[in-house]
């Protein structure tokens, strides 16, 4: 690990040098300051700034940026009112670490490539312009839409998928004040510029998740991986599902390990909304959904599994 | 880069922590407090040999500066129990054979002793039916639960079974 000054900080504040890096739960940042992917010159430890409060919010609920992981999942009005983030942040690495880690810092969190965490291979996202291992190396954990010839990795979370499909906004503090960014634009594609993340600027400080009045109908979280337990997803798929005289009234679905943000697709939504389910038209919105996809050897298998992965949630959300 | 101190509370004694913030809480505890009963195995976070109890709650040792730790009170296994005056878990992982080499043991009894106050206070788990619902304490929730600690061995049937032993025995005084 390189060399470091290290301040606590009483509020929730932008960074305001380059080279400044803000730490809560340390969970992920940590894990790559010994690997030297990240190498902060100063952390800024945020993790006895406050924002550590679900409160009532417009109906819905606001979670504060520096609520941890398991104190979300254990929350009863999130459990009763939207049981899909429940059981997407439990599916999701272990106790001990959903302990420390915290909502803001969840979603910043960085990929599990295993060449971006590798400093003696080429990763366009650690050193932009160095070329991707990825394309032609190990590639059965990456992502296979949204790609770019410079970077398949997936963003490998868990949480900000039902964050998605929820349709939560992040509530961002920079210089010139407070702004709004729903969930499903807060990360990006990689285009040519792989090495950010997510639309979050360096000036710029996640203060809370806010979740609108909970949606009726079903909610579920399928996660798919390598163990039954404590690893990454291959494919994952959160549900908000709403059937009404025998026909789906609204839909909405996001997809983890598919891309290098949480995949949500209007079109697959469309197909699905106002028809009656069927396998037919699960298969229908799966190739909508998959139209696109493109493995690189490793990952073909996840084009399949995607589609049986959402052809399983929507048969379980629909039965009566 | 300075010299930074801070105090922590290690198993009810003030302890001072001085010097690279670099530096672990696992690191301090094992080499500054000479506190070898926490391990250090991965030292990223992915097999729990490293966990202590902070505040309540269980975390990996290994991902926490010891810096940031001021103030925090840190349970370690040697004060879960000692070899004189063993604590029950520990009497049951001996009872159960929960362990054969031993390395992953002192963070699966500090993880477990967190565990069990965490299913006493209804949190649910990933194999909970209904998320809403009070969590049934079936070996399928145990074994979610201990899910952040590996053990290289395979002891994980004996250390399912030296849990649950605690867990009626607490029930039934």
């Amino acid at each position: 690990m390189r060399p470091f000054d290290y301040r606590r900080v009483a509020d929730l504040q932008p960074v305001d040098q380059p080279g400044d890096r803000l730490i809560a739960g340390g969970t992920n940042l940590l894990d790559l300051m010994k690997l030297e992917v990240e190498a902060p010159r100063r952390l800024l430890d945020i993790s006895r700034a406050g924002h550590d409060r679900i409160t009532a919010h417009e109906g819905g609920l606001r979670i504060g940026a520096l609520v941890t992981n398991a104190d979300c999942a254990a929350d009863p009005r999130i459990r009763a009112d939207y049981p899909l983030l429940a059981k997407a942040i439990l599916a999701g690495a272990s106790p001990q670490l959903r302990n420390k880690a915290t909502t803001g810092g969840n979603l910043c969190q960085r990929t599990r490539c295993q060449y971006f965490m590798a400093t003696d291979t080429r990763c366009n996202k650690r050193q932009p312009g160095s070329g991707c291992d990825a394309l032609q190396g190990v590639n059965r954990n990456h992502a296979i839409l949204g790609t770019s010839e410079t970077c398949i990795a997936t963003y490998p979370g868990d949480m900000a998928v039902a964050l998605t499909a929820l349709d939560a906004t992040v509530e961002v503090l920079g210089q010139d004040g407070t702004r709004l960014i729903p969930v499903a634009e807060f990360h990006r594609l990689p285009g040519d510029d792989p090495a950010r993340d997510n639309v979050l600027r360096d000036d710029e400080v996640i203060t809370a998740v806010t979740l609108p009045e909970p949606a009726a109908g079903r909610q579920s979280y399928r996660k798919i991986r390598d163990r039954s337990s404590y690893a990454f997803a291959l494919v994952s798929v959160a549900a908000v599902i709403e059937l009404r005289e025998g026909r789906i009234a609204r839909v909405a679905l996001a997809f983890g390990g598919l891309a290098h943000k949480p995949w949500r697709d209007p079109q697959t939504e469309a197909i699905l909304t106002g028809r009656p389910p069927s396998p037919a038209l699960f298969d229908q919105a799966a190739d909508a959904l998959l139209a696109k996809a493109k493995g690189r050897g490793g990952n073909d298998f996840k084009i399949a599994l995607a589609r049986r992965a959402l052809a399983a949630v929507l048969t379980e959300a629909t039965e009566e | 880069m300075a010299t930074q101190s801070a105090t922590l509370d290690v198993n009810g004694e003030a302890r001072e922590f001085q010097g690279d913030p670099r530096q672990t809480l696992l690191d301090f505890l094992r080499l500054d407090l000479k506190l070898t009963g926490t391990k250090k195995g991965c030292d990223h976070g992915q097999c729990g040999a490293c966990t202590v109890i902070v505040n309540g709650r269980r975390i990996n040792s290994c991902l926490s500066l010891a810096i940031m730790h001021d103030g925090d009170q840190i349970t370690t296994i040697e004060g879960i129990g000692t070899p004189e005056n063993l604590a029950a878990i520990q009497r049951a992982f001996v009872s159960h054979d929960g362990f054969q080499c031993g390395y992953c043991t002192p963070g699966q009894i500090c993880s477990a002793t967190a565990m069990l106050k965490e299913l006493a206070a209804g949190w649910p788990s990933a194999v909970t039916e209904a998320v809403a619902d009070t969590p049934a304490p079936s070996d399928k929730e145990l074994r979610e639960r201990m899910s952040g600690n590996l053990c290289r061995c395979g002891a994980y049937s004996n250390i399912i079974a030296a849990i649950r032993e605690v867990m009626q025995s607490e029930k039934g005084t």
